[in-house]
């Protein structure tokens, strides 16, 4: 029982980290279509700055958290007006290949500049956990989940409730026509850029808080985060919330049928077979015709 | 010390390197670049050809077998993955099909790592012996250069009769407009399994040289940014291009070289390679995304044939 409570505590912790990046790769994909693949190098620059802030300068893990949001937003904002903005009306391929190479650039930049060490929030003392149904959770991973769920329920309400989240539903739906209605689709395209890339951040720091961070450890993370966006059905943002926590559960209770090696093929076979089944994902949106040949 | 390399076993070393990665590159163009497919997998390939094979020939940790049923059994065992990569994803366009082949080479490289009774997992094979052809064991540098320079001729024949066949113009022809294609009557999801499992196969024996040559791999050999530097290869070099692929390797062999005479570390190495295959290709993508050797397309041949004509007439 107590090993089952667990394996669920660390699911439900996976999952809101993997659900939280997953919204901005959905948010992103919703408005221009293509898979931002650097989104997951974001979280690790997240991290990196956080880590900065916070280890190497001293201050609260409050402001590390902020600094890391606005540097990244920022980041984001940039990557898109000079990367991604020439790309808007080309091929689909060359947007995907150069948010590709540009994954790797913001890698190989960040091994420059931090070294490829691995660097870690902790201070040393082992935190005691408490304990939770049989699962022992530490007050660290407690923060973990409740600042995912607060985030992924802000996200939400924000694209809900909102003029500007109305407004990027409008963009998401059809350009054109929002260009039409009067809808500044530039600024929506900026703003949705830097509400993900401050997700990003977030994330980034809660994966640093709760493990270590080095500065590969975008690739892996974002590509399971997107996965969880495909799983979910990309493009919608409850759908990516779901597949976050499908990704989490399906990695965390998985192990304990294959090996722990395994753990990250499960999302991948996972993709696979979701993408031979019903490749627009759960809560997709989009027409076969779009997603098929 | 550096410098040492750079004598004649330094030069060969680069031949054999760029008769691999040309292997690797011409493969991948056929997909990207006359089907239309992009794969972010390929090294899966390549990593199924180099283990296949090593395992069967490695007189310790595999089966002692001869070389030669090792470059059989890479080659036929990376085909085999292409098609059984290719059932779930074929139906899928663009970027999903991109990450289809991501997962697939993910999901290579877990099974390498994790599958320890096999493979050693993340502790690699070692002292991989060196390919023999004809008994004749290819002990020297020389005789491995000519060899691999020999396989990619081949290889690269190949390729070239199949692109200039009617089933490469029939992939040009699914690149170009999928859906006339099949209203023309042709089965598109077999053009596009067989140019997989081709390009699959030709991935996987260049993998076998490389493992052969190199006498030792270990799954980080076969990670996902290898796959990133064989796009980059075939995007510099120009989607479509049969040429261009080959530039492409050769380039992105002999571009970073120089980076390993600065005495950095080499994590900082890597690093900067990164940065250099990176910027090359957003350079490319933003600038000249038809690559260095852009690809003679069918109605520019029609327009340079037309004008031949206009000028015959006048």
């Amino acid at each position: 029982m107590s090993l089952i409570a667990q394996v669920l505590a660390n699911a439900i912790i996976a999952g809101g980290i993997y659900a939280v990046i997953a919204i901005g790769y959905s948010l992103i994909y919703s408005v221009l279509k293509f898979i931002n693949f650097a989104h997951g190098e974001i979280v690790m620059i997240g991290a990196f700055i956080g880590w900065t802030v916070a280890v190497h300068w001293h201050q609260h893990l409050f402001i590390a958290t902020l600094a890391a949001m606005i540097c990244c937003g920022l980041l984001g904002f940039l990557i898109e007006k000079i990367v991604y903005k020439p790309f808007r009306k080309k091929n689909k391929l060359y947007v995907l290949l150069t948010a590709i190479a540009l994954s790797f650039l913001l890698q190989g930049i960040a091994i420059v500049l931090f070294g490829a060490k691995v660097r870690t929030f902790s201070t040393g003392n082992i935190i005691k956990g408490h304990e939770v149904f049989g699962a022992v959770i530490t007050t660290t991973q407690f923060i973990i989940i409740t600042v995912s769920l607060i985030f992924v329920f802000m996200i939400l309400l924000f694209i809900k409730k909102t003029k500007t989240g109305k407004a990027i539903r409008a963009v998401a739906e059809n350009q054109d026509t929002a260009a039409a209605v009067g809808i500044n689709v530039d600024r929506i395209i900026s703003i949705i850029f830097i509400l993900s890339s401050m997700l990003a951040a977030v994330s980034g720091i809660l994966i640093g808080y709760e493990q270590n961070i080095n500065p590969t450890m975008g690739t892996m993370i974002g590509i399971k985060a997107f996965t969880a966006a495909v799983v979910g059905g990309i493009g919608s943002v409850p759908g990516a919330f779901l597949g976050g926590y499908l990704i989490g559960f399906a990695e965390n209770f998985g192990i304990l049928f294959v090996p722990a090696g395994y753990k990250d093929a499960i999302s991948f076979v996972i993709l696979l077979i979701m993408l031979y089944v019903k490749p627009t994902g759960i809560l997709g949106k989009k027409t076969e015709e779009e997603v098929r040949v | 010390m550096a410098w040492n390399f750079l004598g004649a076993d330094y030069l060969l070393h680069l031949i054999i390197m760029i008769g691999i990665y040309v292997m690797v590159s011409a493969s991948l163009n056929l997909m990207i670049g006359y089907t239309g497919m992009l794969n972010l997998g390929h090294v899966g390939f390549f990593g199924i050809g180099a283990y296949t094979s090593v395992l069967l020939t490695h007189p310790v940790y595999g089966l002692g077998l001869p070389f030669s049923v090792g470059l059989l059994g890479g080659a036929a065992m990376a085909l085999l993955g292409g098609y059984f990569i290719g059932i779930p994803s074929l139906k899928l366009r663009g970027d999903y099909l991109a990450i289809a082949t991501l997962g697939f080479g993910e999901i290579m490289r877990a099974v390498f790592k994790n599958w320890q009774s096999l493979t050693r997992g993340p502790l690699g094979i070692p002292a991989i012996p060196k390919a023999t052809i004809f008994g004749y064991t290819l002990a020297t540098k020389e005789s491995m250069a000519m060899v691999v320079i020999v396989a990619t001729l081949i290889c690269l024949i190949v390729l070239w009769k199949i692109i200039h066949s009617p089933f490469g113009r029939t992939l040009k022809a699914i690149r170009e407009d999928e859906i006339a294609a099949i209203s023309l009557g042709k089965e598109v999801r077999r053009y596009k399994m067989t140019a997989l499992c081709i390009s699959a196969c030709i991935a996987g024996i260049a993998g076998v040289f490389y493992a052969h040559y190199i006498s030792f791999i270990d799954p980080t050999t076969f990670s996902f940014s290898e796959s990133v530097i064989f796009v980059c290869m075939v995007i510099l070099g120009g989607m479509g291009s049969f040429w261009g692929s080959v530039l492409g390797a050769i380039v992105i062999i002999l571009l970073p070289q120089p980076l390993r005479f600065l005495g950095f570390h080499a994590d900082i190495v890597g690093a900067l390679r990164q940065i250099l295959f990176a910027a090359i290709l957003i350079t490319m993508m933003l600038w000249k995304p038809q690559g260095l050797i852009s690809e003679e397309t069918i109605t520019e041949e029609k327009e340079t044939k037309e004008k031949a004509a206009e000028s015959g007439t006048a």
